[in-house]
């Protein structure tokens, strides 16, 4: 069906895609894997012609096919899922089904033709939606729906699938392989693109492995298993666990009491949330993405307006409720946000300019006289992160953006440790990071909790949240449904509660 | 090499001015090289050259910092020309209502009879508050109720025409007046000329006290946004406003504060023209100071060293307009317009310069 | 009171609006495609001199008119090239092309008329028509005879404007491409060309606008003539929710409060018998603008994506 030869695609300083050869088989669900930043998206989108490649071509049914974007890919018989989807929020269903494709003539948009003819593809593969109903109001899952409709409206032959399953629950998961299975069996082609080796292999028949913007193996789904992936994956054994003593939990530091969050659309994100932390000890929060995280951690960062918040919050006895982000930095709250590049950092701003933010109006980042910046204080505090926790290139005039992914968040980590932090707020503190940088700040998050530090840990990564956490919280759907032991709990009892299924 | 950057790309784009204006002034039958000499050379001649050049650089620095401080804080104030029209006023009024008295205009010295020392301060003061208020407004609103500052201070600008024609028409005019201006301010209101301490410069060019007013204003912008806690915050907001309230900084109150500061350096612009030139308000006065403020900042990379040069360049057009329109045939001294208007676009769209200057090897492939 | 409300105010309010209808028109179709359109000031400025300058040597104002559309639009691709291919600001652009627009008329005019800043008069018969001149079968209302041709094509772009945002491909796409460029795209919509005719036509539309201020309402260009009027249009289509009937209303409203201005000067006095100034009139559609949009009467949600370049590799 599609056939990558040599495909190289360089962003600036960094080769995402070196060389990379794919060949899928008609007919199948062929799998890629690797980590984040492996260059699997990069490889994907390049066959969607969203970005092109420096060299290498595309091979459709045996033939080199020019694909320069996406309209190419369409009129080949691609189709593709992005991780974000591609929707237009407030049109309705069926114009974003049309859009590009419209049925009618040029002067007259034909909807009612549209509607009919999304019904006959709906029927078919069992993706009920209504096609009059505005985006904005439907949910992740339907909308993912829409966005197959779209493929399969064109005709797609071949289905790109960019992380589907992120955003779903691991019963959505099912009913969703489910979805795949039937389109293959009517004859599509399908690439899903994955860093969940249990997904691999449940659905698909072949599996390429790429790691550091290669191809690094290529095999049959019944001739492998997941620790061959898994080594594949990373280029070495994996320590799954975290080596760590046992926590020695002390007083309470942090307790949340009946706390709810509204969102800006007026929507409940949080919903009477109660829990306590205490020093020496990490406090995990499991869940599916979207299901309030987010809201509660910023909540306690103090970044959501006071009047979006109810509830208590008191942190060492005090009611912080509604106090602001810097008096909560001042009494040791520390946060490692979850989107780097949006809350994180100031990216054009150099590593000095950045290891300062939050602080940059006290010692040391300010003289004596409270007002005028101490350059050499500054440096100070830079040279000291660096070295701590070994930022790469160690120049601290070097813009923010200069730095690749693991070390822009070593960077952040090595800035709010510098605090020093008696409760650490720390959400993805992984995402899009290399292994190496992985255990490091995994080591580092411990250590901390061993000088007695609090900390609360938010992870899309099971995995990661499991080995972490000294007790784990599992969120649904803004509630906490209840509180486990990671050592004693099995991931799929896990997975059934955050799907608000109760242990 | 970043250095190199800042410089070439506005160079660049002033040469690429300058070759199409030259391309219109041909097309209309004039030669471009005369003109241009007319244009750029009559700025260089000692006093008068370099004293109006000065002086109508003075103006432009204001606005351009003013512009290039909300700039640095993500934000585009197109309101500097309503900003720098009620801070004229202003300091005219405060100029009339507190001066020692005038014998024949009525006008001046009614609440007050105030000696310069303290009288010109007052006024100054009063043109920086003014115009940090009428730019202040639309900050507010951009920070209480998220409406666009571009469309809000193009509004307050015809708001401010609008409310200081009135106020001239008929309150402050000497009756009887066929030109829209108020009656003249108190003489102890007048700012000193330059000439009374410049050995060779005659009083009678209007190079005023306002003009060192803006070396300092230059001085004073660059350490409050680089040097100083308060000026990390502004640029922290424009750069990354997420981040920034991360960081403990209220975007709301920095918004607020760079849009009132962008209009008190707006409002300079009447220390120079009332206290500085005309000894009164005269309606409708800026030759687009406030518009041509945005070129001269972005000409300038928002940074008060660029803002400077930026602004001396386009006095020098400024003047030298008075020259095309006289001594060339064809073309007329709007042409300084038209290319102040070009320059601008070719700021904003120097990524096209990108291209043809990789091929020349000026600049590295690739990009950081 | 009474002698202000008349029909007089009604045709002074429409001929007001139609420059007003074509500019807001012409940026709703630019920034329904997600690039500002702040150049509308210039645009119409090009528009008028190009049309009166032509009408003058060509003796025909419909050839006046043709090039108007065609300068407005030529000038509009400059703009989108800038903001699209080179990812300019578009505000910046816009600003730039407006001061551009008010030295290039005057320097041409210079040039051409040895005038300082406006072209020569444009005998009446040369000038766009009233309905009367062009259908004189019809019945002597003034309704009629009084509205100028151009007024009932501005009606005319608004409803076909309607009819093309909510009723074919083009307008789906347009809408998309200024909501979510990048769905736009992954959609197979070709995003810098539905963005490049957007702003194309925005220029098509304003230069008509343009054209009316210059061979339509008066019979000659002056400098910087659109005095603020491609502003009000812009307010007009934030005020209008850049849907085209409402954005209508709005060039309506602040067409009646020009109007107004006009038919008030000397009439209109206070209960103490002074005037009332002129000025507080000419205010209103600004401070109406800002009012609404601080939200306070209803929320103006521009397209998702305006004002953003689009950026396929980042």
């Amino acid at each position: 069906m599609i056939e990558l030869r040599n495909i190289t695609k360089r962003f600036g300083a960094v080769l995402a895609n070196d060389r990379v050869s794919i060949k899928v088989t008609p007919g199948t669900i062929h799998a890629i894997v690797g980590e984040n930043g492996a260059g699997k998206s990069t490889a994907m989108r390049i066959a969607y012609g969203f970005y092109t490649a420096d060299s290498g071509e595309i091979l459709i049914n045996g033939e080199v096919r020019e694909i320069r974007t996406p309209h190419d890919a369409i009129a080949l018989g691609i189709g593709m899922v992005h991780q974000h989807f591609m929707l237009v929020e407030p049109m309705t269903v069926a114009e974003n089904i049309v859009l590009g494709a419209e049925p009618g003539t040029a002067v007259s948009l034909d909807l009612k033709k549209a509607a009919e003819e999304i019904r006959k593809v709906s029927d078919e593969f069992k993706l009920a939606v209504d096609p009059n109903a505005t985006i904005e109001t439907l949910s992740v899952g339907q909308q993912q729906r829409v966005e197959l409709l779209k493929a399969l409206y064109r005709h797609a032959q071949l289905l790109i699938l960019d992380e589907p399953t992120a955003v779903l629950t691991p019963q959505e998961v099912e009913e969703f392989f489910a979805i795949l299975r039937r389109m293959r069996e009517q004859g599509k082609t399908i690439v899903i693109i994955t860093h969940k080796l249990s997904e691999v292999l449940a659905i698909s028949d072949d599996v390429t492995v790429m790691r550091d913007g290669k191809v690094v193996g290529e095999v049959k789904t019944s001739e492998t298993n997941a620790a061959e992936l898994a080594r594949l994956m990373v280029g070495r054994e994996v320590l799954l666990r975290v080596e760590k003593p046992d926590a020695n939990p002390g007083a309470a530091v942090l307790k949340v009491k009946d706390l709810s969050i509204v969102g800006r659309d007026g929507s409940k994100r949080v919903d009477g949330v109660t829990f306590e932390i205490s020093t020496s000890e990490i406090v995990g929060i499991a869940g599916v993405e979207g299901n309030g995280q987010t809201e509660l951690i910023e909540a306690l960062a103090g970044l959501i307006p006071g009047s979006h918040v109810s509830g208590a919050i008191s942190f060492e006895g005090r009611d912080i409720t509604q106090t602001d982000a810097r008096r909560r930095k001042e009494l040791g709250i520390a946060h490692v946000p979850e989107d780097r590049h949006r809350r994180g950092l100031l990216l054009d701003f150099s590593l000095a300019e950045n290891t300062i933010l939050g602080v940059h109006y006290r010692k040391p980042a300010v003289s004596r006289d409270g007002i005028l910046l101490d350059q050499k204080g500054i440096q100070r505090r830079t040279e000291q992160v660096i070295r701590d926790f070994d930022v790469r290139p160690p120049n601290p005039m070097l813009p923010a953006r200069a730095l690749s992914g693991g070390n822009q968040q070593k960077l952040i980590i090595g800035r709010e440790f510098e605090l020093p932090p008696k409760l650490l707020l720390v959400s993805q503190p992984t995402r899009g990071v290399d292994i190496g940088a992985i255990e490091f700040i995994h080591r580092k998050i411990v250590a901390l909790r061993d000088a007695g530090c609090a900390v609360l840990l938010v992870s899309a990564e099971l995995e990661e949240v499991t080995a972490l956490s000294d007790r784990l919280l599992v969120i649904h759907n803004g509630q906490i449904v209840g509180e486990v032991d990671p050592k004693a709990t099995t991931n799929e009892e896990i997975g059934l509660m955050m799907t608000g299924g109760h242990k | 090499m970043k250095l190199l950057r800042e410089i070439l790309f506005p160079l660049i784009a002033v040469i690429a001015a300058f070759i199409v204006g030259g391309i219109v002034v041909w097309i209309i039958g004039d030669s471009p090289i005369q003109t241009y000499k007319l244009l750029i050379g009559s700025a260089f001649s000692w006093p008068d050259g370099i004293g109006y050049t000065l002086f109508n650089a003075t103006p432009l620095i204001f606005t351009g910092l003013a512009v290039a401080v909300a700039f640095r804080c993500g934000l585009l104030n197109i309101g500097a020309e309503g900003q720098l029209y009620v801070a004229a006023f202003a300091a005219a009024w405060v100029g009339m209502k507190f001066g020692a008295p005038d014998p024949g205009n009525t006008f001046v010295g009614q609440w007050a009879h105030l000696p310069a020392i303290v009288l010109l301060p007052m006024c100054c003061i009063a043109a920086v508050a003014a115009g940090a208020i009428w730019g202040g407004i639309p900050g507010v609103l951009k920070a209480r109720f998220g409406s666009h500052e571009v469309i809000n201070t193009i509004m307050l600008n015809f708001i401010a025409v609008a409310l200081l024609s009135y106020f001239t028409q008929y309150r402050y005019k000497i009756p009887g007046d066929p030109i829209m201006q108020t009656a003249p301010t108190s003489p102890s209101a007048n700012l000193i000329h330059l000439g009374r301490f410049i050995p060779g410069l005659p009083e009678r060019i209007p190079l005023n006290f306002a003009f060192l007013l803006a070396i300092l204003a230059c001085v004073l912008v660059y350490v409050f946004l680089w040097k100083t806690k308060w000026g990390y915050e502004m640029r922290a907001t424009g750069a990354n406003p997420s981040a920034a309230e991360y960081g403990g900084v209220s975007i709301r109150k920095q918004i607020i504060l760079a849009m009132a500061i962008s209009g008190g350096l707006a409002g300079m612009v009447g220390i120079n023209e009332v206290l500085g030139y005309r000894h009164r308000y005269y309606d409708g006065f800026s030759a687009n100071y406030g518009f041509v403020g945005i070129a001269v900042a972005l000409l300038g990379r928002n940074h008060p060293v660029g803002v400077f040069l930026a602004a001396i360049l386009f006095a020098i057009l400024l003047r030298g307009g008075i020259f095309v329109d006289a001594f060339t045939m064809h073309v007329s001294k709007d042409i300084v317009d038209m290319l102040q208007g070009i320059v601008i676009v070719f700021v904003a769209a120097e990524a096209m310069f990108r291209g043809p200057l990789k091929q020349f090897g000026l600049l590295k492939k690739a990009k950081v | 009171m009474r002698q202000i409300l008349t029909f007089s105010l009604l045709f002074s309010t429409i001929r007001l609006s139609t420059p007003l209808v074509l500019a807001a028109i012409g940026g709703l179709y630019s920034e329904r495609s997600g690039v500002i359109n702040i150049a509308l000031e210039g645009l119409l400025l090009a528009g008028a001199f190009t049309a009166a300058s032509v009408t003058y040597y060509a003796h025909n104002p419909w050839v006046g008119l043709g090039s108007a559309i065609v300068a407005g639009a030529a000038v509009a691709a400059i703009i989108a090239v800038a903001c699209i291919r080179f990812k300019a600001d578009q505000v910046v652009t816009g600003t730039g092309m407006n001061i551009l627009f008010i030295g290039l008329p005057a320097v041409l005019s210079g040039a051409l008329f040895l005038s300082s800043g406006s072209t020569p008069q444009i005998p009446k018969e040369n000038l766009l028509p009233d309905l009367s001149r062009l259908l004189p079968f019809l019945p002597s209302w003034r309704i009629l005879t009084d509205v100028s041709i151009i007024s009932v094509l501005a009606l005319i772009a608004v409803l076909l404007t309607r009819y093309i945002l909510y009723r074919t491909p083009f307008g789906l796409r347009l809408r998309a491409v200024g909501e979510n460029p990048e769905a736009a795209d992954a959609a197979g919509v070709k995003v810098t060309r539905i963005r490049y005719l957007g702003v194309i036509l925005s220029g098509a539309l304003a230069g008509i606008g343009g054209a009316y201020l210059s061979i339509g309402q008066s019979s000659l260009f002056t400098r910087n003539m659109a005095a603020g009027r491609g502003f009000i249009a812009l307010a007009a289509l934030i005020f209008g929710k850049w849907r085209p009937v409402q954005t209508m209303l709005a060039c309506l409203l602040f067409g009646l409060a020009d109007a107004l201005t006009i038919q008030m000067q000397g009439v209109a006095k206070l209960p103490s018998g002074e005037d009332i100034p002129v000025q507080f009139i000419q205010m209103i559609p600004y401070v109406v603008t800002i009012i609404v949009l601080a939200g306070f009467i209803g929320q103006s949600r521009a397209p998702k994506a305006i004002g953003i370049p689009y950026e396929k590799e980042r």
